[in-house]
């Protein structure tokens, strides 16, 4: 069976060739959107509420299915991926994290790899090695249930859980927005470097515009499901376009303070 | 006589009603839940049809049950006189909880969880066998509880198309005018009930703990 790590030759790890996804009543939340993610690069999509970002990074793991247009994951088409293959390729932590409350932590982490048939004692082994990776000692948060942990604990459970299978890519729907402003600046520095280290391909949703600047090698910003543009974190706030200045505004320097910076 | 006497003298007799009653509620159960479990499952999706359903499911229960089991006795295959006819009412009275929690129990479920879980590669009956159902698992007890409630004490009534149970001390003993029998087929029951209820109530409180 084809997986994810083996279709590489692409440069692109994502790419969308002019995908819209129009609800059945025929409001497009994504129009026409056009976009590549390169290996290896931390790409933001930011934006304000409702303007489709949530729907593009359901696109990508096919939760969501373009009705115009294609998405390239791999070099190869979304809708020609078998869905549940796909999924397990891609790594998805979401606001809350999603923890299954009935599991226990360690049950949660070994998901996919558990999908995937590894062998129990690979499972055990890769489980710890994950959990000691966001920074959570085993024998202390292994056999705890989700209920039993703080809002930061369940973010770094839900990373671990996404990177459990070692997916090439990861999807992250504002995984730090519910967290306060002291544990989501912990969580954002070891996020960036963890991402740096793992080199994988990531799509990050915010609407914070310091969480895309510190995090994306590459801001995407998308205004009523249309991309405004694409951006080096330090060419964001020096872009023209009125959309980034809305943005450029909320961190207390506008066009106006610009000169003073 | 005293009630209990009546009960001691005739234990064999109650013994065995009590039996029977346990046996025409064990069956509309297993049937109920056959049909109510999957059905309830199939419509979480569908809510157009699920208000269909659970439409038809409340008039059958405002049915009073004496008319029910009246009503059933001349339709072909599943009427006449006797069990079988008891265990085809029984169950539908049983029906309109079990659907209705696992419809509500399933449809409560954290929806960033269940998306979750398809996110990150489940199929769907993997989500719906390890997720959703574990966790509407309280709320579709509940449901399970409130219709072994039901059935328990509809069953008394079935005595009256000859199926059986406790309910035949009760309408022998409406024949006879003597409480003391009527009492023989109620007090049982009335223990029947509450030792399911507050079983089932054990299991549904340990599965909320989870």
């Amino acid at each position: 069976m084809t997986s994810l790590s083996d279709g590489f030759q692409d440069r692109y790890a994502l790419e969308f060739r002019a995908a819209t996804y129009r609800l059945p009543s025929g409001t497009p939340l994504i129009s026409g959107l056009t976009l590549s993610v390169a290996r290896g690069e931390t790409l933001v999509l930011l934006g304000r509420s409702g303007s489709g970002k949530t729907t593009t990074l359901k696109l990508i793991n096919r939760l969501l299915e373009p009705t115009e247009g294609e998405i390239f994951i791999t070099g190869r088409s979304s809708v020609s991926w078998d869905p549940i293959q796909l999924r397990r390729g891609i790594g998805y932590v979401i606001q809350d994290a999603g923890l299954f409350p009935h599991w226990t932590v360690e049950r949660n982490v070994g998901l996919v790899p558990r999908l995937e048939q590894w062998p129990e004692e690979r499972i055990q082994a890769r489980v710890r090695e994950m959990l000691s990776l966001v920074g959570l000692p085993p024998e202390e948060f292994a056999k705890r249930r989700p209920s039993e942990l703080s809002g930061g604990q369940k973010q770094r459970v839900g990373v671990a859980r996404a990177l459990a299978a070692d997916p090439p890519i990861l999807l992250m729907d504002e995984p730090f927005g519910a967290l306060d402003p002291i544990t989501r600046i912990d969580l954002q520095k070891e996020f960036r470097a963890l991402a740096q280290r793992l080199q994988k391909t990531i799509v990050f949703v915010t609407h914070d515009v310091r969480e895309a600047l510190f995090l994306g090698t590459r801001i995407a910003l998308l205004d009523q499901g249309h991309l405004v543009g694409v951006y080096a974190p330090a060419e964001f706030l020096k872009a023209t376009e009125p959309e980034v200045h809305a943005f450029a505004a909320s961190l207390g320097f506008d066009g106006a303070h610009e000169g003073a910076k | 006589m005293n009630w209990y006497e009546f009960l001691l003298r005739n234990r064999n007799e109650v013994f065995e009603r009590s039996l029977e009653h346990v046996g025409l509620v064990g069956a509309s159960m297993a049937i109920s839940l056959a049909i109510g479990l999957p059905l309830g499952i199939a419509l979480v999706s569908r809510p157009r049809l699920q208000r269909w359903v659970i439409g038809a499911a409340n008039v059958v229960q405002t049915i009073p049950s004496l008319a029910l089991f009246g009503f059933l006795i001349p339709v072909p295959w599943i009427g006449g006189i006797g069990a079988s006819t008891a265990i085809v009412a029984l169950s539908l009275y049983a029906l309109l909880p079990i659907l209705r929690n696992t419809i509500t129990g399933i449809a409560e479920v954290d929806p960033a969880v269940v998306e979750s879980a398809r996110g990150m590669g489940m199929t769907s009956r993997q989500v719906l066998w390890q997720v959703q159902l574990p966790l509407a698992a309280p709320v579709l007890l509940a449901g399970i509880r409130v219709a072994t409630a039901i059935c328990i004490g509809v069953t008394t009534i079935a005595a009256a198309i000859g199926a059986g149970g406790l309910g035949v001390f009760i309408f022998r003993g409406l024949a006879m005018v003597n409480n003391q029998v009527i009492l023989a087929g109620a007090i049982p029951a009335a223990c029947l009930a509450i030792a399911a209820d507050s079983g089932l109530g054990y299991f549904q409180r340990s599965s909320a703990k989870r």
